[in-house]
This record gives structure tokens, C-alpha cells and sequence, in this order.
């Protein structure tokens, strides 16, 4: 385990602050998909960042995103590498962040369980905007690969999922 | 270009772009909006998954766009023509649950390929659910969906031995169990949804080779024009 310095803390507390360029409420930290900065030489950062989804666009403008504001932080040479292993999980979501979810009208992902055991999607979810608990499915998958769309049957209102993963 | 044949990576990746491919020509021609949003999620995924697995093998825009037919390996069945609604979604049930036992596999190996395989089991595992639900649906409903479904089924059942086929590189992976426990879950979805398991030879001599070896279906090189023609004709550009 290689040691971290102050001033990489500190970098990647910055590259944690970047927004999420899709659900922008939530900063990368919160999204829980920085792995760690590392000063390979003076003036050069590795950032390891993980995709949600192995697919996922975002994953381009995040990238750019981080430069960028490590640019600005005076570091001249940056490096982010994706990394898949281990696998992103909704796990990795902070409580902050499935707070921040909820209140962006999009209901958090449950705790997951084990790996390749069956996909849960019928138990209850929680109506993000009146909180009725009497929702249903509409479609396992929505506007982004991450989330499904669910319809809320007490205030009739349609909204996303995260769903687990 | 790199010995790309020399990876299990080029198979696999090849299947997950050509399906991915396939999916993708639903945009504008689904049922339902959900639907279209369903099968481009799916696509996006695939997607994903084959860039990974191409760029173990070589460079991802050389493979899938400059390579001739004879050259991708990917499975006959994920090059065949979405039919109808329930040809893709018969395709999708036999592919998500080959796909699923496979990357469960592999996940649990020291290849190069597992960590690609733990993180795209538990996309695949939403694939395979939701072809489960609309096999469900489908072979469970109506007259007409319940036919249909039957149909499709059985037409693209004669594509799905070449899966267990022993893949060069891949001498871990237990076929025949595999090939078992895929059985097994198919029989379940097919009963469940009160359909028949379709019965017909599955290899053999019959055919004339598998996407595997290189030897495709007539569709195949159509929608490989199709795909590759952007890049074909402007080479080198750039958004």
C-alpha cells in the first residue's frame, strides 16, 4: 500500500468535488467512484476512476472534468486510468449522496446482496416525492443504463430508480 | 494489427459488439418507448463490454471497423436478423444466459478477462431478467404473442449449440456444465411461461461451420456494411 502525501489528499479531495456529469447533485466522492490520485512525478497525477456501468458515456467527461481541475490546481500532466476491478457497486454510494438522490427526486439503490444471486426488482421502493411505499415497475431500464423507471400509484407521479447493482 | 486471434478476448468481444449492433437497429423501430429505451440500454452495455475486450486484443476501431467477415468470431445466433419482437427477445434469452454462466466463470479465474467479467456479470444479470420477464409475457399471454414467441424460439434454437463449443483460450470454462446449468434455466423460463422447449439438431454436420471458425450467416456481411461504412469512408475522422 503506497502512502498517501498531504497534497495528494488534497488532489484527490478536489477530483472528488468534480460534479457527476449526469446526476450532477452528486460529486464523484459521493458517487463513490474515485479510486485513488497518486503523484507519479513532480507535477504528474494518476487518477483511478471506476465506471458504474462498463458502458457508461459519462465516463469521458469525467475524465475531462478531473484534468481540468487539476490543471487548475497546478498540475501540469494528468492521468486517468480506468480501472474495473474491483467492480463498482451501488454499495460504493455514500449516504450523503443516496440522500442527495432521494431529494433530486430519484430513489437511492437498497443495500445489494450477493453476487450473481437473483436481480430484486419487485420489493418496495419508496416514492421519492410523497414517499407512498406503493410504487411499480414501469421498465428495468430508464434514462441511463443505471437507473430503472417506476410510477408512483399514490400521487401518480413516474420517476427513476438507481437501480442496484 | 496485433495477433488478435491469439485472445479469448476477440470471441467474446466480437459477440458482445455484433449483438450490441443489433440491438441498436431497434432505435426508432420499438414497440413500446420503454422498450427502445430497454434495448438501447442493453446495446450500451454490450458496447461497453466489447471495447474492454477488443482493446485486450488489439486496437478496438481497427477490429470492429476494418476487419473482413471471415475474420470475427463472434456466435452465429448474435449476428441473425432482430426478426420480430420476439426473435430478439428469444435471441437475447438464449444469448444473457450463455453470457451470464460464462462471465460467472470467469469472474472466479486468474484470465485476463476477469475483471471485465465481474463487472459486466452483474449488467448481464439484468439482460437475462429482462428476456425472462418477456418470455413470461409473451409465451404467457395471447394467441398471437404466444405463437409468435414459440416461433422464434424454435427458429434460432438450432443456433445455440455452437456456444458450447470449446473456445480457444478458454480451457478452463467447463463446457459441458455449462451447457447443463444453461439448459437447465432455459427449461425453467420456457415452462414457466408455458412454452415448449424446441427440439431440432443444434451441431453437427448439417452446418456448414460456426462463427467461431470465421463462417457466418448471409445477414451477416450486410450488417457489417452497414456498420462499418462511416468509418470505412471517412478514415482517420474525428468528432
Amino acid at each position: 500500500m503506497v502512502t498517501t502525501t498531504a497534497l495528494e489528499a488534497e488532489l484527490l479531495a478536489l477530483a472528488g468535488s468534480v460534479p457527476d456529469p449526469e446526476l450532477p447533485v452528486l460529486t464523484l466522492a459521493e458517487l463513490g467512484v474515485l479510486r485513488g490520485v497518486q503523484l507519479t512525478a513532480p507535477g504528474r497525477a494518476e487518477v483511478l476512476l471506476t465506471p458504474t456501468y462498463t458502458g457508461c458515456p459519462a465516463i469521458e467527461a469525467m475524465s475531462a472534468d478531473i484534468e481540468q481541475v487539476l490543471h487548475d490546481h497546478g498540475i501540469p500532466e494528468v492521468e486517468v486510468r480506468t480501472v474495473l476491478s474491483p467492480p463498482w457497486t451501488t454499495d460504493a454510494i455514500t449516504a450523503e449522496g443516496r440522500r442527495k438522490l432521494a431529494e433530486f427526486g430519484i430513489a437511492p439503490p437498497r443495500p445489494t446482496g450477493p453476487a450473481g444471486g437473483p436481480v430484486a426488482v419487485d420489493l418496495t421502493l419508496r416514492c421519492p416525492h410523497c414517499g407512498s411505499t406503493d410504487t411499480t415497475l414501469l421498465s428495468r431500464f430508464s434514462s441511463t443504463a443505471c437507473k430503472a423507471l417506476r410510477r408512483c400509484e399514490s400521487c401518480r407521479e413516474p420517476f427513476d430508480h438507481f437501480k442496484e447493482l | 494489427m496485433r495477433n488478435a486471434t491469439a485472445t479469448p478476448a476477440l470471441p467474446l468481444g466480437d459477440d458482445a459488439l455484433i449483438l450490441s449492433h443489433r440491438l441498436g437497429e431497434w432505435a426508432g423501430n420499438a414497440p413500446v418507448l420503454e422498450e427502445e429505451v430497454a434495448l438501447a440500454n442493453i446495446a450500451l452495455d454490450l458496447l461497453g463490454q466489447a471495447r474492454v475486450l477488443l482493446s485486450l486484443a488489439g486496437d478496438e476501431d481497427e477490429l470492429a471497423y476494418l476487419r473482413e467477415e471471415r475474420q470475427f468470431r463472434n456466435l452465429q445466433l448474435v449476428e441473425q436478423p432482430n426478426g420480430d419482437f420476439a426473435h430478439t427477445i428469444a435471441r437475447q434469452l438464449y444469448f444473457s444466459t450463455y453470457q451470464e454462466l460464462l462471465f460467472e466463470h470467469l469472474a472466479t479465474t486468474e484470465s485476463e478477462l476477469a475483471p471485465l467479467a465481474a463487472k459486466a456479470v452483474k449488467e448481464v444479470a439484468y439482460h437475462r431478467d429482462h428476456a425472462h420477464q418477456w418470455t413470461l409475457r409473451l409465451g404467457d399471454g395471447t394467441d398471437e404473442s404466444r405463437v409468435r414467441m414459440q416461433r422464434a424460439l424454435d427458429a434460432l434454437w438450432r443456433f445455440t449449440g455452437e456456444m458450447f463449443e470449446p473456445v480457444e483460450g478458454l480451457e478452463t470454462v467447463p463446457w459441458p456444465a455449462l451447457h447443463d446449468s444453461w439448459a437447465t434455466r432455459i427449461t425453467h423460463t420456457l415452462e414457466q411461461a408455458t412454452l415448449t422447449i424446441p427440439d431440432g439438431p443444434r451441431r453437427g454436420g448439417w452446418t456448414a461451420g460456426t462463427g467461431r471458425q470465421g463462417l457466418h450467416t448471409e445477414s451477416f456481411g450486410r450488417m457489417l456494411a452497414e456498420m462499418q461504412h462511416l468509418h470505412r469512408s471517412h478514415p482517420g475522422a474525428t468528432w
